[in-house]
């Protein structure tokens, strides 16, 4: 199909052109990344002495998993961003006017947005080891780990798209995705659901992230996966095709 | 594809195009009519509807009411055909700032699928016709107004559409700025071009335009070619100034027309503006023993335009006949 061939060439020159806009203005990136190895530092260094005891083992072996995992969802920020520019810029209806693959402009950040996430989620896992991680993961584990960041990083990128289309300024369009970056703080990042006060306990086993983070921390560092990792299939879906419709309705109406 | 275009090739053909944003109505029901290869300038103040205009023609929004064929093609049935043979422009400057004018023009091309020999060579070719060839390699961030303006130009024609959508091509720029952008419309016309334009300059639609169509609050008042539109404001006004109050007083009744105000102790006067009617008011003037401290010819602008043609909603016709 001639359609579907022109939908990858065209997703493909969006994504050399958002990885060139990337390297050219890094400095996005390098502060999104920055937050996470701070958490990891600071858990680490100074709360995890505490933390580890009432654990009972490692804290950072607990850590670490959910760290990389929050490292892959703090690209939802940036990704708002830049939909949001292209959008306010008016590039967007420049691609809007032209007879390409419909929704490339999307699939491009979308795609670049993933690779993104994966090499932040990579170099966070490489700090981590060195400070002390000591994943029990053969390569397999290693490989299934990022597989799972990847769909992660899929979904969320979807719904940050459709974030960026929505808001009507850059500024709002970095704040919006504020909660979906709240969210594994109130999940089994740092501390196990069990731990915490009733109500916030309930809403930490129920929410995606919690699932997310027990599905790689299982794959990295053998703890129980349990249906995690189907629960973890079943949302990744249901966000991505949500961000995905939403994203689309909105492009195709002009944004807003 | 069948192009069964009617006989005197339109390049745009409208009826009926209405849209409102909520409860605001923003276009009532325009007509459009642009014969292939000429310049139509679509003139009216902000929020006249001129942008949305062009965001349904170049199939940006959909219309709620009314059809259009663009570039031969129906709009709502067939609006990918539509997108390939338009180019658009838009008032702001729709560049990646973070690439380079030549990365800029080389994404174009290979949206457009136009392989990377033949993108390079037309590239290069814009860049060198815009004066932009010694600033190919430097990022769009780093150019001036102009040259960002001049570079989107440049990514719109890289696909070599036949009509080209310019909203408000010239705002915002410098006069040197303008003209350099006027040049350009009018090197496009000499190609076969059509180009419909939009923009606030009566000056601008006067200088580039074949036909101009007036829209004001969503619907059109007038269209014709510039002396047409002119003829509906005639000559604009004489505006007398006086030494004082009596003065005033005196060439009003003289006159027995006429606008005054009191604080500037001025008279504005209808003229067609020819030197005849201007030397039959100053022999009245003079029969009065008038003192007139200081005369001015107003020429015709927009406000004049609009202000005739909302006064004398018979215009509309004579215009339009």
């Amino acid at each position: 199909m001639t359609t579907l061939s022109y939908a990858v060439t065209d997703s493909a020159t969006m994504l050399r052109r958002n990885l060139r806009r990337l390297m050219r203005y890094p400095a996005m990136a390098v502060s999104v990344l920055g937050v996470p190895v701070i958490l990891l530092l600071l858990f680490v260094y100074v709360l995890g002495g505490t933390l580890g005891a009432g654990l009972g083992h490692r804290y950072i072996d607990y850590l670490a998993p959910g760290i990389i995992v929050l490292a892959a969802t703090s690209i939802s920020v940036s990704t708002a961003v830049a939909v949001n520019v292209d959008m306010t810029e008016g590039i967007m209806n420049r691609f809007r006017t032209m007879a390409i693959a419909r929704t490339s402009v999307l699939t491009g950040h979308v795609a670049s947005a993933v690779i993104q996430a994966v090499l932040s989620a990579g170099l966070v896992a490489g700090v981590a080891v060195l400070v002390g991680f000591r994943p029990t993961a053969g390569p397999a584990g290693w490989i299934a780990a990022f597989a799972v960041i990847a769909m992660i990083a899929f979904a969320l990128t979807w719904i940050s798209v459709a974030l960026g289309l929505v808001a009507k300024t850059p500024e709002t369009a970095s704040n919006l995705p504020m909660p979906l970056q709240f969210l594994p703080f109130l999940g089994s990042t740092f501390v196990p659901p069990a731990s915490m006060a009733p109500g916030v306990r309930w809403f930490a086993e129920y929410q995606p992230f919690t699932p997310m983070i027990e599905t790689v921390r299982g794959l990295l560092t053998g703890t129980a996966i349990g249906d995690h990792a189907v629960i973890t299939a079943a949302w990744c879906a249901g966000l991505a095709l949500a961000g995905y419709l939403w994203a689309r309705r909105t492009y195709n109406r002009g944004g807003r | 594809m069948t192009e069964n275009q009617p006989p005197a090739a339109a390049a745009v053909s409208a009826s009926g195009l209405r849209k409102s944003f909520g409860d605001k109505v923003v276009l009532d029901g325009i007509d459009l009519h642009v014969r292939a290869g000429t310049v139509f300038a679509l003139l009216g103040p902000n929020g006249a509807g001129k942008t949305t205009t062009v965001n349904i023609l170049s199939t940006l929004i959909r219309a709620d009411a009314g059809e259009a064929r663009v570039a031969g093609h129906d709009l709502s049935a067939e609006p990918d055909l539509v997108r390939a043979a338009i180019g658009v422009t838009g008032q702001f400057s729709a560049v990646d700032k973070l690439l380079t004018g030549e990365e800029n023009l080389m994404l174009m091309a290979d949206l457009l699928h136009l392989g990377r020999a033949e993108g390079r060579r037309r590239a290069a070719d814009l860049l060198g016709r815009f004066g932009l060839a010694d600033v190919a390699a430097k990022t769009a961030v780093t150019y001036s107004g102009g040259m960002q303006r001049r570079l989107d130009l440049a990514m719109t024609l890289i696909g070599r559409p036949r009509l080209i959508f310019l909203d408000e091509p010239t705002s915002g720029l410098d006069p040197r700025g303008r003209r350099d952008v006027w040049g350009m419309i009018r090197d496009l016309v000499a190609g076969g071009v059509t180009i419909f334009l939009t923009t606030q300059y009566l000056a601008e639609a006067d200088d580039l335009a074949d036909r101009i169509a007036v829209l004001d609050r969503g619907r059109l008042v007038a269209e014709g070619t510039a002396d047409e539109l002119k003829r509906l404001v005639s000559g604009g006004h004489i505006r007398l100034r006086f030494a004082d109050v009596s003065g005033l007083d005196g060439a009003s009744r003289a006159l027995g027309e006429g606008a005054r105000d009191e604080e500037a102790l001025t008279l504005q006067v209808p003229t067609d503006g020819s030197v005849a009617s201007l030397r039959a008011l100053l022999g009245r003037l003079d029969a009065a023993s008038l003192e007139v401290a200081g005369l001015a010819v107003d020429t015709p602008d927009l406000d004049d335009v609009f202000l005739a043609l909302t006064a004398h909603p018979d215009s509309v016709q004579e215009a339009r006949s």
